[in-house]
């Protein structure tokens, strides 16, 4: 299924900035910030079609996180959009006080997250930031897989009262999942049923971990793909499933193996079905310059390195 | 008597890196780095007392400079090389897999020239004002520089070190701002004004200077007078009025080439216009 068809590339973050113009349109409430990377963000067409309800905050990240918890008291449901460092580390005591812990509804957009912003380097390339995020109460974490799972996601996040993390990335990037999905926050979708290994995957990595099946079929290995676009709340029901029916799991995300979907995983898993679990992540490492795939390949989070985890997942059963 | 000649042509060598660079990896940073590069030229080629010979982390007994901005890598790459930090050879790995010459200036792999991992913003003339205090515990008399983006000044956390400086008579410390006027999303004007950005310092507590950032002669000037103002209980910052851009006339007068490298054609338009004068890398 995954190689047959001729797929278009896009960025997660056009499906990011394409939603929030349709969500500018439907829903008066919607207004969003940003810190001087209005472009990045691909939030220009919102700012050009609802001016007022735009806000430039300039280079000042915490203030714009301040502001956007300030507008929620009158009703307003914000987004704000800068660089997934700039929107979590940067800013993570004004989350934590003004907006996680006062219950705030505001939708926390994070562009170029993980290795892929590629050239930029490891000033910008945040692995730490699901941990970060998922570590605060009352915040939802979430973290889509293609331009139409990222369309779908900002479209939901409007709906749901509180605070969320909404992570996506810079690179154009297969677009595999249905454009007219519904994206249903806190549900694990089955991408590819298999019955040897379950893997979990989240943002760019669902594709990889695509390919990485297509692979282990090939050495006769049935391997079942789940796109967890939420991390939090984890679809904990359909993890524990998932592996009773496998028996063993990998994960694959493009963040430090500490903190985010695989430590998830892991608890879950331990909780409640303890079987073999290996993790795909960055190894306790900041990033460097390069190409995105090149990035990808270097930190072990390519097709080959799922493959392999998967083989030793298996082997420990 | 500085050779403002020689320091011009070395502006113009450094120009031509910067293009070539960027363009190599069409990624990077041309606008701000073609901008201020005149005054790093300025500082490493005349002003500070450094010893690129014999780089040490701790910079004792020697001039030092936090380059704040970290997106003007480029910048400071083509700088350091060119005065014998390391090969200029090394610039061609810009941005590449595997470099030292990382997108934005850190110090895990070891490059030569650089004490400050930089490239979020905000957060260098912090690092500049401790610098700064660990050479007055050192009794070390030499002196620290910092230079900030103009649009870098939005963030909070500068204006909390402004006025630490200024409270604590930092005095042998001179910050230094990329007056261009512009960053991504358009003119600081549009975006967030600073308002009087001379008088903004100048009420938190510091000596202010105004300096024309792409005049040789008068950058050397500017840098001699706010060296005589060290040591006087008061830190110091330089407001260079540069150009985004300058040099290559297709580069000036907008804030489009902020974080965009030129095309093939558009690199050998800029190359046209900036003079080979100390041999390409
Ligand atoms: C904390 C932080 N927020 C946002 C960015 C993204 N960013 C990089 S450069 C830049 C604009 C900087 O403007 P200015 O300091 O005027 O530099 P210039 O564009 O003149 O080179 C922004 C917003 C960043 N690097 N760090
Ligand atoms: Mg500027």
């Amino acid at each position: 299924m995954t190689q047959s068809l001729i797929i278009e590339k896009k960025s997660t973050r056009a499906g990011f900035g394409d939603a929030l113009l349709e969500l500018g349109e439907r829903n008066p409430e919607v207004v969003a910030l940003c810190a001087d990377l209005t472009g990045s963000l691909k939030m220009d067409a919102f700012a050009a079609a609802f001016p007022e309800r735009f806000f430039q905050a300039g280079i000042a990240e915490a203030n714009m996180m301040g502001m956007a918890a300030g507008l929620t008291i009158g009703g307003k449901i914000p987004f704000t959009g800068t660089f997934a460092n700039f929107s979590t580390g940067r800013v993570y005591d004004q989350i934590r006080q003004s907006i996680a812990y006062s219950g705030k509804n505001v939708k926390i957009c994070a562009s170029h997250a993980g290795l892929t912003l590629g050239e930029d380097g490891a000033s910008h390339q945040i692995l730490e930031d699901i941990g970060l995020m998922k570590m605060l109460p009352n915040m939802c974490v979430i973290n889509p897989c293609d331009y139409n799972q990222t369309k779908a996601a900002t479209l939901a996040i409007a709906e749901y009262v509180g605070p969320v993390y909404l992570r996506f990335g810079r690179p154009d990037w297969p677009d595999f999942t249905p454009a007219d999905q519904k994206f249903e926050i806190g549900k694990a979708l089955c991408m590819k049923a298999g019955h040897d290994v379950s893997i979990f995957a989240t943002g760019h990595m669902v594709w990889i971990a695509l390919q990485a099946a297509d692979e282990l079929a090939n050495q006769g290995v049935s391997a079942e793909v789940v796109d967890i676009h939420t991390i939090k709340p984890l679809d904990e029901e359909f993890v524990i499933n998932s592996v009773r029916k496998t028996g063993c799991a990998v994960t694959a995300e493009e963040h430090s193996v500490f903190g985010g979907l695989g430590d998830s995983i892991a608890q879950c898993l331990v909780r409640n079905i303890p079987l073999p679990l290996e993790m795909v992540a960055v190894n306790d490492h900041f990033g460097e310059s390069g190409k995105a795939m090149e990035l990808l390949e270097k930190y072990g989070l390519d097709v080959p390195a799922i493959v392999s985890a998967a083989l030793k997942a298996l082997e420990r059963k | 008597m500085p050779d403002i000649d020689y320091l011009n042509s070395v502006s113009k060598q450094v120009r031509r890196d910067i293009i070539r660079m960027v363009h190599a990896v069409s990624s990077g940073h041309p606008g701000g780095s073609l901008g201020a590069c005149d005054y790093l030229v300025a500082l490493y080629f005349e002003i500070m007392d450094h010893d690129p010979a014999n780089f040490s982390m701790d910079g004792k007994g020697q001039d030092i400079f936090i380059l704040s901005n970290g997106h003007l890598s480029a910048a400071l790459y083509s700088v350091l090389a060119r005065s014998g930090y390391f090969s200029i050879e090394e610039l061609a790995s810009f941005r590449k897999l595997g470099t030292r010459l990382q997108g934005h200036p850190g110090t895990d792999k070891g490059l030569p020239g650089v004490r400050a991992a930089t490239g979020s913003l905000g957060q260098g003339l912090s690092m500049a004002i401790g610098a700064a205090l660990s050479k007055k515990l050192n009794k070390d008399s030499k002196k620290v520089f910092c230079l900030m983006g103009d649009g870098e000044l939005q963030e909070g956390q500068v204006w909390e070190a402004v006025m630490y400086a200024a409270a604590n008579k930092v005095d042998n410390l001179i910050a230094a701002v990329d007056y261009n006027g512009k960053q991504i999303d358009g003119s600081l004007d549009d975006v967030l004004p600073l308002g009087d950005l001379h008088k903004k310092w100048e009420v938190f507590g510091w000596k202010v200077i105004d300096a024309k950032g792409n005049d040789m002669q008068d950058l050397i000037k500017s840098l001699q007078t706010a060296i005589s103002y060290t040591d006087k209980g008061i830190p110091v910052v330089i407001l260079l009025h540069t150009e985004m851009g300058f040099g290559v006339d297709f580069m000036m007068g907008t804030h489009k080439w902020h974080g965009v490298a030129p095309n093939d054609e558009q690199a050998a338009e800029a190359l046209n216009q900036l003079e080979e004068t100390l041999g390409d890398y």
